[in-house]
């Protein structure tokens, strides 16, 4: 199909999105695909993009990796939007209106210390920080990265995980083995105390997952000795608009979708919905 | 500039406007209010000046002027999106100056924070605003509170008294209109003080979100959403998507009004929900009113209109709320030293 000029390049008008090309769809398990968009534009891990079908609505997918010319959006079948992109994605494009929020900033971790801790679907918004710091693996002290899933089927990013292994320390948890698995057990926060930190006091935590297992993490880790500044969390909240107009994602002065969803921790923990 | 004519000649200069402006004022709708056989008085458009209802308080604000409770944004083909066209006309609305401060918070919104919202604007920039004066305050009114009981920021300010109608127009096209009328100073009315008063706690501690005071009101509330319907600073909206036949491939998305008092407010797909208890629902309301809107935009968001508290079907009133919140928060200062 041959994709219009009109279609493909941002409108002036912020609500109307643009046709982008399905480049690859790689399927993790039965409800969690990556679609692999081309995408030419500035954009960050945790960044989300509205993906938009008309006569279903949209649903905001938070970017899982960042190519040439191409965003990954992991997106999960929960919803009437996302079933119909999943039934009915012949079609080689999508909709899309983005990216927005405000995104992690690789920045901010450089040349420290890092343990990344994600629960399930969690780790899409992160992937981006663990592809960079696995390729680049001088710009930090080291990198561990703590993640859950379900169960052994509900592991994303497989593939990924082969890649990252080589520069990354990776500590993989399920909360419900099956027969076949022979990895460790039980949720992140079991692997925490274990967890070897050289500098704690410098050492930056990023947390993002189900909101108890982000709680129960931050506690532990401030319990271990990370400083609350050191520690950062993205806060998934129901996104309308994207762009500060709709208020479904306000919480006290903030809208999550201009000045999140990524926060630092010292501001994080007074969002109280 | 101030004039004094006649309201035939004023009803003369409206229809001349109305090839290029639709005008909106509040209007008597019989018996169609909230509670059975009240009058309502809503928004509608005028050709007279004598259609406007300059005696009573409306029920409603202007703001489904210029956010329609229903406004599409655009049709859509499969592959294709069609901007919806802006209205041929422009608009004039009658507005009291509580809504005149409401305006701003809207702009606020939809003009400032994050990207420039393109129907609010293109309906804003064709606005103008006659403010209509107040003689005395209303029931549960609080402007004064709330420091929006005056207002020069209007386009033209306009009084009828019998057949004499005043103005003080900002407007080249008004005064060019009224150029035969005689010159005079003209002083919107307004007023000094209101039976309701407000104090507003300066901050709030976040450890009294949770506190037993909201569980009253979330006995009470029945999460119908009147208040937020009512009330010219809630802006919130919701995408809806309708197709014109099923299997057709055409169709339009829209965008509707929502409410933080109503189910689903804060769903999200795979139904987690924030905020289930209705309690907290209020509490949420209040705070941005008059507490976390400020911090983040300078002014409070809440311009003392009082219709919240004329609607609610369940007599809550939020006044009320704001006063007893202000003594919880001095109590507990107190407690604590
Ligand atoms: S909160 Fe109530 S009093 Fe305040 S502006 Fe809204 S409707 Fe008016
Ligand atoms: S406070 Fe009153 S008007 Fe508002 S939602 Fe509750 S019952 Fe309805
Ligand atoms: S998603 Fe609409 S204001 Fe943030």
């Amino acid at each position: 199909m041959a994709l219009t000029e009109l279609n493909t390049s941002k409108s002036e008008n912020p609500y109307i999105p643009f046709l982008s090309e399905i480049t690859d769809v790689i399927k993790h398990t039965k409800i969690e695909y990556t679609f692999r968009m081309t995408y030419h534009g500035d954009v960050k891990p945790g960044q989300f993009f509205e993906v938009s079908l008309p006569k279903f609505g949209e649903a905001p997918i938070s970017v899982s990796g960042i190519g040439d010319g191409t965003v990954d959006l992991t997106i999960r079948k929960v919803g009437k939007v996302t079933d119909e992109i999943f039934e009915n994605y012949v079609g080689d494009t999508l909709f899309l209106r983005g990216p927005y929020g405000n995104g992690f900033d690789i920045a901010n971790y450089k040349d420290k210390e890092i343990l990344l801790v994600a629960g399930g679907t969690g780790l899409s918004p992160v992937k981006g920080i663990v592809d960079y710091f696995s390729a680049h693996p001088d710009d930090c002290k080291g990198f561990t990265l703590l993640v859950g899933f379900k169960s052994p089927k509900d592991m994303l990013f497989k593939k990924d995980f082969e890649i990252w292994k080589k520069n990354i320390n990776i500590i993989m948890t399920v909360d419900y083995p099956d027969e076949h698995y022979d990895g460790n057990c039980g949720l992140v926060t079991q692997y925490i105390p274990e967890l070897m930190i050289k500098g704690l006091t410098d050492a930056v935590g990023i947390v993002v997952g189900p909101p108890i297992m982000m709680k129960c993490t931050i506690s532990d880790l401030l319990a271990k000795g990370f400083k609350e500044e050191n520690l950062w969390i993205s806060q998934e909240r129901k996104m309308c608009c994207g762009i500060g107009k709709c208020g479904h994602c306000k919480i006290d002065d903030t809208y999550i979708c201009l000045d999140g969803p990524v926060f630092n921790y010292t501001k994080g923990k007074f969002l109280k919905d | 500039m101030g004039y004094q004519t006649t309201t035939a000649k004023m009803n003369a200069i409206f229809a001349d406007l109305s090839k290029e402006y639709v005008i909106y004022a509040p209007k008597r709708y019989v018996g169609d209010g909230t509670f059975v056989h009240i009058d309502t008085i809503r928004y509608g458009e005028i050709t007279d000046l004598s259609e406007i209802e300059f005696a009573e308080k409306s029920n409603y604000s202007f703001k489904e002027v210029l956010l329609p409770i229903s406004e599409t944004l655009f049709y859509f083909t499969e592959n294709e999106m069609k901007e919806a066209d802006a209205p041929k006309k422009g608009a004039i609305v009658f507005l009291r100056s509580c809504d005149l401060h409401g305006l701003k918070r809207m702009d606020a919104i939809y003009l400032e924070n994050g990207a420039v919202d393109t129907y609010y604007k293109r309906l804003r920039d064709n606005t103008k605003f006659i403010l209509m004066g107040c003689e005395n305050s209303f029931e549960n009114c609080f402007c004064v509170s709330m420091g929006t009981q005056q207002s020069d920021d209007y386009d033209a300010y306009l009084k009828v008294a019998g057949e004499t109608v005043l103005v003080d127009s900002h407007w080249d096209v008004l005064d060019a209109a009224l150029a035969g009328a005689t010159q005079t100073p003209v002083i919107p009315d307004s007023v000094t003080a209101n039976d309701t008063v407000v104090t507003i706690p300066e901050t709030v501690p976040q450890t009294l979100f949770d506190s037993p005071f909201w569980e009253d009101y979330g006995n009470r509330c029945i999460a119908c959403g009147r208040c937020n319907f009512v009330c010219p600073t809630c802006t919130c909206f919701t995408m809806q998507d309708i197709f014109y036949t099923d299997n057709g491939k055409a169709g339009e998305r829209r965008r509707v009004w929502a409410s933080c008092h109503v189910d689903g407010y804060t769903d999200m797909a795979g139904g987690h929900a924030f905020r289930n208890d209705k309690g907290q629902r209020m509490r949420f309301k209040v705070m941005h009113k008059v507490n976390d809107y400020k911090r983040r935009f300078g002014t409070h968001m809440c311009i003392g209109c009082g219709r919240c508290d004329d609607v609610c079907p369940e007599y809550i009133s939020f006044a009320n709320c704001i006063n007893k919140l202000d003594a919880l928060v001095n109590d507990t200062a107190k407690e604590e030293n």
